[in-house]
């Protein structure tokens, strides 16, 4: 169906189910139980579920497919987000535009970085990307502040122009909307114990998000996805096949430019500020992390991580001292004071411990992410099944 | 008439002249050898002609059009293809992709931009890679991976991928090397066939002299840098200048 | 001509501390093949050598001394280092002192083990495995390490202040023959680049002199060769990784007065520490350090207002354009041999 395999097909489908059903999905305990604090269904944090998704997802058809590692792709983030901003500031509150600037001008600078990048390979290409990101956080944060906003951010004003629309409603800045629907309005559902959120802003990045993820399952399958995967696994052999990798890289580079580009964009459709540390090297680094732990080279991978990942750093960074000793309150205290110290190392603030162990122990032990994990839980199940005809998920290439 | 023609060609690299002053031309769908001894400079001369190195003085042209400054894969798509030492392959991709590639290559150019069709719909596609993969024998295992496959059949799986492209000339660089003899002579059976069933001109580098003799049918024998003599493979063997340079080496 | 003379001196400093990074960078590429994301990591572990040192030293117990009272009239409780039961009140205080200075001889046997237990537990996994593989695990680790000093440390710079005898300036305007008060210049600064090249001598004569450098020099230069010579480079690289980290963490211990220890200093450094590498060519020793200096002087002259007057910006950027220039028109770096990862 759309032009796609049955079991692509299969994986568009489960995507738009959990992007539809995110707001019951995750919110499955009732919102005054213990268990709450598990809860992921607000708007906000589910927007950022699906915006780093499509970040991951543009991340993933450069790195996951031609190998080249990019350290600075959050730049193009940043400036997405810039562009965005200005939108809203000249024309009007209309997510459209601010989008769509979004993505242009991100893609404009992705042409001139990967032009300039991409004469270089391997560890090279990774140094130069990290040097120009750097260098635009540097220039955004202080020479260029007229235009950024510098060190605090980039925000709304009453004064702005919005020619397109109305500069001020009811004495306030107007909230981004798309064609008169705001982006921050929500309906609340009450069934029981459980309350759902549905918010307009969600369901439009998600609508966006389903779109990009059908977008890179083409470019996957198309033929311009398989030299990409060729030029991952023998450069010298494509260009002696009379294929020019340059163009085939640099169009890679620019595709996941404007996806970082689109995320920026929708990041200040929710929320209209752009500061200078979204363009930050430890926020490139934010994304090849997801990437590689929802699975790098497969498609429903970087979904995951970023899933994965904005969980982790919501609901683990909330587990503090006090939830902790609540938890091991039923140990014998010399063991619970034990335990409370272990765990608060990795949970509330420590957060970032926990995600540099997980990141670690799947570059050691999982190199194919989330994604090969499940595969490997698949094949033992299915070699249990039939022990004597041999399993060829292990052999399969990861999808 | 000379499809390839090499005139002059000379390259150093800081101190050490890797080649002198080459001469040679090879004739159309011929198959023609280049031996010598280790460092008389066979490998820099074939990388002069596919565009990885530029020789400091001299040309080459093929069929009349200058190859100098081109990149490889310019060169190939004029229609000279190259096989390695050791087979250079996708390795992570299955067979049928391999050849698939190639394929690409071939109907599409050196770029395009074909990012909404789908691999599968290409009929067209498809079918050559499939005919090709039947001509060498490996149709069956059209969706194994290419890592695994062992090493005459990785070999096979080159030169199928060089052939799908209808190359006028093959540059092949010790197809042979590090081969048990039954598989050095699968090898040379191959390329016969090939050579028996299409017009094509090969250029072989080669340190066995077992191929060198079963196949060629103009040497030329390189020693430090500059060619010695060029002949018939019968007038060759008995060749003076030919014993000297290959003193010490293995026996003609 | 006071002005560039005083960028010159500036600059050295920083430079400094960059070419030490990038030294022990490129003795970990060149040896072992391995880009090392932890690399700021260990500079940052350095410093907090420092801080733990100065802690120790420092660490007292309480006396409720008798004969004075605060504003309530209690008895005041007064902090009693142990030092100074140990060797009196003037000498403790010296030690404390030059906690700085004495944090080198801690620091060592500290980094060596660190740096070993490394390489043999994590990086010796990796050799075989792509560059992308080696960045990545070593730059989770990087965050590791940095979470979990900052766990121990809080996230807040402590301070560590050099000696007081290095405390004020050198007056090198009047040196050289210019008025005084011109160009001055902090002593410790000073040290840093006298302790920076005396490291990066020792390094460069232990690689020369002894055999153990030899073999080293050897497998830098054909690492599979060394192999078949029958010596077991394996164990020398990973001393070489100790020696490495060793000089990451002087680098740091040393750096303490000027940057304040925090968690975050690694990966700061990090980034130029590569760009560093990068420009002084992957893999050569001279190169790392000869960068190291030239992109320290280039960013003290790039931060004069007169220049920033006319590029603004320039002294924030200034490092990662030579870099990208660099890296398009000589890829191989200013020192780097021909053929070391040059596409």
């Amino acid at each position: 169906m759309f032009g796609l395999t049955a079991k692509n097909t299969r994986l568009l489908f489960l995507v738009i189910f959990l992007v539809a059903f995110a707001p019951f999905l995750m919110n499955p305990f009732p919102a005054d139980s213990a268990m709450a604090q598990f809860n992921a269904g607000y708007p906000d944090l589910m927007q950022r579920f699906v915006i780093f998704g499509i970040f991951a997802i543009g991340f993933n058809i450069l790195f996951g497919l031609t190998g080249y590692l990019s350290f600075g792709h959050a730049a193009f983030l940043g400036v997405g987000s810039y562009a965005g901003v200005w939108m809203f500031k000249l024309l009007g509150m209309n997510v459209i535009p601010a989008i769509a600037a979004s993505v242009l001008v991100a893609g404009l600078l992705s042409v001139v970085i990967g032009y300039i990048c991409l004469r270089r390979s391997g560890i090279y290409f990774s140094i130069l990307t990290l040097a120009f990101a750097q260098m635009m956080f540097a220039l955004a944060a202080s020479v260029l502040t007229p235009i950024t906003g510098g060190e605090t951010g980039l925000t709304l004003s009453l004064s702005d122009p919005r020619i397109l629309g109305a500069a001020a409603v009811d004495g306030n800045i107007p909230v981004p909307s798309f064609f008169g629907l705001e982006m921050r309005s929500t309906y609340e559902l009450a069934v029981g114990g459980w309350s759902f959120s549905f918010n307009t802003g969600y369901y439009f990045c998600a609508i966006i998000m389903v779109l990009a993820f059908y977008a890179s399952i083409r470019i996957f399958q198309s033929p311009f996805g398989l030299m990409l995967r060729a030029i991952k696994t023998n450069q010298t052999r494509l260009n002696y096949t009379g294929l020019n990798s340059r163009p085939y890289t640099l169009a890679a580079f620019v595709i996941s430019g404007m996806y970082a580009g689109l995320a920026g964009g929708l990041m200040v459709a929710m929320d209209p500020l752009a500061g200078a540390e979204r363009m930050f090297w430890t926020a490139s680094g934010e994304v090849v992390i997801m990437t590689i732990l929802g699975g790098a080279g497969t498609m429903i991978g970087p979904v995951l991580g970023a899933g994965a990942i904005k969980y982790m750093e919501n609901i683990v960074s909330k587990i503090n001292k006090a939830v902790l000793e609540q938890w091991f309150a039923f140990m014998p205290d010399g063991m619970e004071k034990a335990f409370v110290t272990v765990f608060d190392m990795f949970t509330g603030k420590g957060w970032h411990l926990t995600l540099g162990v997980v990141f670690m122990l799947v570059i050691i032990f999982l190199p194919g992410g989330l994604v090969e994990g499940g595969q490997r839980i698949k094949g033992l199940f299915s070699r249990k099944k039939a022990q004597d005809t041999p399993s060829d998920a292990a052999k399969t290439p990861a999808e | 008439m000379a499809i390839l023609e090499i005139k002059n060609v000379g390259k150093r690299f800081g101190g050490l002249q890797a080649l002198g002053d080459v001469n040679l031309s090879v004739a159309e769908n011929t198959v023609h050898a280049i031996i010598g001894p280790n460092g008389a400079g066979k490998s820099t001369l074939l990388n002069c002609l596919v565009g990885k190195l530029i020789p400091d003085t001299g040309s080459v042209t093929f069929q009349g059009q200058s190859l100098l400054g081109r990149k490889p894969h310019e060169i190939n798509q004029m229609g000279v293809s190259r096989v390695f030492q050791t087979p250079e392959i996708f390795a992570d991709l299955t067979v049928m992709e391999n050849i698939m590639i190639p394929c690409f290559a071939h109907r599409d150019g050196s770029f395009k931009m074909n990012a909404f069709a789908a691999v599968r719909g290409q009929g067209d596609i498809k079918d050559q890679a499939e005919a090709i993969l039947d001509d060498v024998n490996m149709l069956e295992k059209r969706d194994m991976h290419a890592a695994s496959l062992s090493r005459g059949d990785k070999r096979r799986l080159e030169m199928a991928m060089c052939l799908v492209q209808e190359p006028k000339l093959l540059l092949l660089d010790e197809p042979t090397a590090g081969m048990a003899r039954a598989d050095t002579n699968n090898t040379i059976d191959l390329l016969k066939e090939i050579k028996e069933k299409r017009d094509i001109t090969m250029a072989i580098i080669e340190h066995d002299m077992h191929v060198v003799f079963s196949m060629a049918e103009r040497i030329t024998v390189l020693a430090q840098g500059t060619p010695l003599v060029e002949d018939t493979p019968d007038n060759i063997k008995g060749h003076p200048k030919v014993r000297e340079a290959y003193l010490g080496e293995a026996q003609v | 001509m006071e002005a560039i003379v005083l960028q010159l001196l500036s600059g050295l400093d920083g430079g400094s501390a960059y070419a030490l990074i990038a030294l022990g960078l490129t003795l970990i590429f060149g040896t072992l093949g391995v880009v090392n994301f932890a690399h700021g990591a260990l500079f940052m572990i350095g410093s907090f050598c420092t801080v733990v040192l100065q802690r120790i030293l420092s660490s007292s117990y309480t006396i409720i001394d008798e004969s004075q009272k605060d504003f309530l009239g209690n008895p005041l409780k007064v902090q009693v280092p142990y030092m100074q039961d140990w060797f009196g009140e003037a000498a403790s205080a010296s030690i404390i002192d030059w906690s700085v200075p004495l944090a080198i001889i801690f620091a060592i046997p500290v980094m060596l083990v660190i740096g070993i237990v490394m390489e043999r537990g994590l990086i010796k996994h990796f050799y075989k495995r792509p560059h992308a593989d080696q960045i990545l695990v070593t730059f989770g680790l990087a965050i590791v390490l940095q979470e979990i000093i900052k766990y121990f440390f809080g996230a807040n710079p402590i301070p560590a202040p050099a000696p007081d005898a290095f405390k004020g300036s050198f007056d090198f305007g009047q040196l050289l023959g210019f008025e005084a008060n011109r160009i001055i210049y902090p002593y410790w600064r000073l040290v840093y680049f006298g302790f920076a090249a005396l490291i990066i001598t020792g390094v460069f004569a232990f690689l020369q002199f002894t055999t153990f450098g030899m073999v080293v020099r050897a497998g830098m230069a054909d690492r599979e060769t060394v192999g078949l010579l029958g010596i077991d480079i394996d164990k020398r690289f990973t001393m070489m990784f100790g020696l490495a980290a060793v000089v990451a963490g002087l680098a740091g211990v040393m750096y303490t007065p000027i940057n304040s220890p925090n968690y975050h200093m690694g990966m700061d450094f990090l980034v130029i520490s590569f760009v560093v590498v990068v420009v002084g060519g992957m893999g050569s020793l001279p190169g790392a350090v000869l960068a190291g200096f030239v992109l320290g002087i280039l960013q003290s002259f790039a931060s004069m207002r007169e220049v920033i007057e006319f590029l603004p910006g320039i002294n924030q950027v200034v490092i990662y354009l030579a870099a990208i220039v660099i890296l398009l028109t000589r890829p191989r770096g200013l020192l780097g041999k021909r053929g070391v990862m040059e596409d």
